[in-house]
């Protein structure tokens, strides 16, 4: 309701909740600033769904307090939060037609007159013509359309969104992220939106929180957590890594690390804290970061480049590019995605190539970690969570 | 035989529908019937006497009026009692839920005479004098379990996020229950309510033990049957037929226009 334009951020302070003995949240400070799209980023039963139906009312935090602005709303009832939801299973109203449903919350405020706003609502999401039908005989994009009309025509300080694209097929589900981003653009609410899709949140989303185990693992711009990951889980969650063990040989501005027999230069300022000489060093680089030449022109690569070398055990064409797999002394299954631009015939699987990259792409990540957290395995995202 | 094979679904059907029908063909009839004597069993010949004076034999119109109000109540007390026990059952989990799980469906499994026969044990020893009252209770003991199972599975298929959402949108506890859950579980309800007044109309054993002076429709029937059958009771079971059908019509053409009225 309130169009406040300042203090109108959410404020998550020492936020949990735990159900017996198992805890979804772990304590959680979180800031969404006024008017941004945020973005909880996770797999599922990382607790972003929890955190979200925390700050719409749904669910009790077992610590902590929610703030919208300067107010605290930890102890307000849903129906009396500024806030609210659109579900991944849309929960439209079976029993009324669309702009009933549309209606409701105005409704339940004690507003009269309501058919100018609906009209409008339904105008912005593009659905004019289908106020009198029943939400079963909407397709699920419009049913998705009408789920997020029914909770903007509120004006709420905050607009939840929980998995909202979950059910739809890709294509729709791309053309529904724009419009979602058109949206809220255009009404210049705070959307708080819950996903498991990296793409999904990156497309979207101003600032990203990357959840794991019931913590957040890295908040930050899109770019940033992609290029920065602060932990494997981020590395590998946010797209693709490759992690390569390696041991610290000098530390200073440039650290530099020797893995499988080659040496390879990291950026200090890229490294986590704990860099110390003979320690180790998990180092990371994109696979669009790196280039493939073949054994034979190793002598063409410019000076001053990261090399380690290997063989092509697999090669996939993808249209715009070609990625290939690498296996390598300082590490296996290396992943390279290598533009279509100008093929190289001889880069096939067998062939004896040189990766090489520019050190200020690469990353070190502390050593303590799984190297494989936030990979997708046979069984779903792999959440490896702290014996702590 | 290629004719056969085509249309045997069809014919099925056709036999079917007039093994359920005839009989009430039969009543039909025999509610024009002017019986020579007591009974009503062979055709004489066509009359509208009985149709021009249904309540001309003594006692039944009350009895019929007894038999409408308990199956009034009853239902009332059913489906009031059901609803609350069908939502706590699927909604909530307590200490017992799985006994009263298992004892709701007891009335529907257990012959009728067995638990009219417990009841009236349990009326003469508690010294509740029979009549209204306790065919009332007894009633609403066996409806209720056909309400809860009707209910139950509505509320079961209902998504608990369409509550979530309309407290999401400003409905406090009250308004959620009354816009929301009440509507979408209402077809569980109603078909709970109408199995119950049938079942509670109807019912005879349990009825005939527990009402002491009393005396409901079946009963009435019953009784009269052996000093004789009126056309009267053929005149008011023709009725109850035809309501019952004129109902089950009306209902499907308000749905049929619903939805062309949706679709438009």
């Amino acid at each position: 309701m309130t169009e406040n334009t300042t203090g109108g951020d959410v404020r998550l302070t020492g936020i949990s909740k735990t159900y017996g003995s198992f805890t979804a949240v772990h304590p959680l400070d979180l800031t969404v600033p006024q008017g941004s799209f945020f973005a909880l980023l996770g797999a599922s039963g990382c607790g972003k769904t929890t955190t979200l139906r925390m700050i719409a009312g749904l669910e009790d935090p077992s610590a902590g307090s929610v703030f919208l602005g300067d107010r605290d709303v930890t102890d307000l009832p849903p129906y009396k939060r500024p806030v609210n939801t659109v579900f991944q299973s849309y929960a439209l109203f079976p029993h009324m037609d669309i702009s009933e449903n549309i209606a409701f919350g105005l409704r339940r405020r004690g507003i009269k007159s309501v058919k100018k706003q609906v009209d409008e609502m339904l105008e912005l999401v593009q659905l004019g013509d289908k106020a009198k039908h029943k939400p079963h005989q909407l397709s699920g994009g419009q049913q998705q359309r009408v789920a997020v009309a029914r909770a903007l025509i509120n004006h709420p300080q905050v607009l939840l969104l929980d998995e909202p694209l979950g059910a739809l097929d890709l294509k729709l589900r791309r053309q529904m992220q724009l419009e979602l981003k058109r949206i809220q653009t255009e009404v210049g609410i705070t959307f708080v939106h819950v996903t498991h899709d990296q793409e999904e949140a990156m497309t979207m989303a101003d600032q990203v929180a990357v959840m794991n185990g019931g913590r957040v693992e890295q908040l930050g711009a899109p770019a940033d957590l992609y290029e920065n990951p602060r932990t494997t889980f981020v590395a590998n969650f946010l797209g693709t890594s490759n992690l390569i063990e390696a041991e610290v040989v000098e530390t200073g501005s440039d650290v530099v690390v020797t893995a499988g027999g080659g040496k390879l230069e990291v950026p200090g300022d890229r490294c986590t804290d704990a860099v110390r000489r003979g320690g180790k060093l998990l180092v990371g680089v994109r696979p669009e970061k790196i280039s493939l030449a073949h054994a034979d022109d190793a002598g063409s690569i410019a000076d001053g480049r990261n090399r380690v070398t290997g063989r092509i055990v697999d090669s996939s064409f993808i249209g715009v590019s070609t990625q290939y797999v690498v296996n390598s002394p300082a590490g296996a299954e290396l992943q390279v995605y290598e533009q279509n631009i100008e093929r190289d015939a001889r880069l096939v699987p067998g062939a004896e190539v040189v990766l090489h990259w520019n050190p200020a792409h690469t990353f070190g990540l502390d050593a303590d970690q799984s190297l494989l957290a936030g990979t997708v395995g046979a069984a779903g995202v792999e959440t490896v969570e702290d014996a702590s | 035989m290629t004719w056969l094979r085509k249309n045997l679904v069809v014919i099925a059907g056709l036999l079917t529908l007039a093994y359920m029908i005839l009989p009430n063909v039969v009543v039909m009839a025999f509610s024009f019937n002017k019986p020579n004597g007591r009974f009503n069993y062979s055709w004489q010949q066509f009359s509208l006497d009985a149709w021009k004076d249904p309540c001309g034999v003594a006692d039944l119109c009350e009895s019929l009026t007894l038999s409408l109000q308990l199956a009034a109540w009853a239902t009332v007390g059913a489906v009031v009692l059901g609803t609350m026990i069908a939502f706590a059952l699927v909604r909530y989990r307590f200490r017992a839920r799985g006994a009263i799980n298992s004892l709701i469906f007891l009335p529907m499994a257990m012959p009728e005479v067995v638990m009219a026969a417990s009841l009236l044990t349990l009326f003469l020893n508690m010294g509740i004098e029979l009549g209204f009252w306790t065919v009332l209770i007894a009633h609403i003991m066996f409806c209720l379990s056909f309400v809860v199972t009707a209910v139950k599975a509505r509320v079961m298929s209902m998504d608990p996020r369409l509550e979530e959402a309309a407290r999401d949108l400003y409905a406090g506890p009250a308004q959620t229950f009354l816009r929301v859950t009440l509507p979408i579980a209402a077809p569980g309800i109603a078909a709970g309510a109408l199995l119950a007044f049938a079942l509670s109309f109807d019912d005879f054993i349990i009825t005939n033990f527990n009402a002491g002076s009393t005396v409901t429709f079946p009963m009435f029937v019953w009784g009269s049957a052996q000093r004789g059958t009126p056309v009267q009771i053929n005149v008011i079971g023709t009725a109850m037929f035809v309501l019952a059908v004129l109902i089950v019509v009306a209902g499907q053409i308000i749905t049929n226009r619903r939805k062309k009225t949706a679709t438009a």
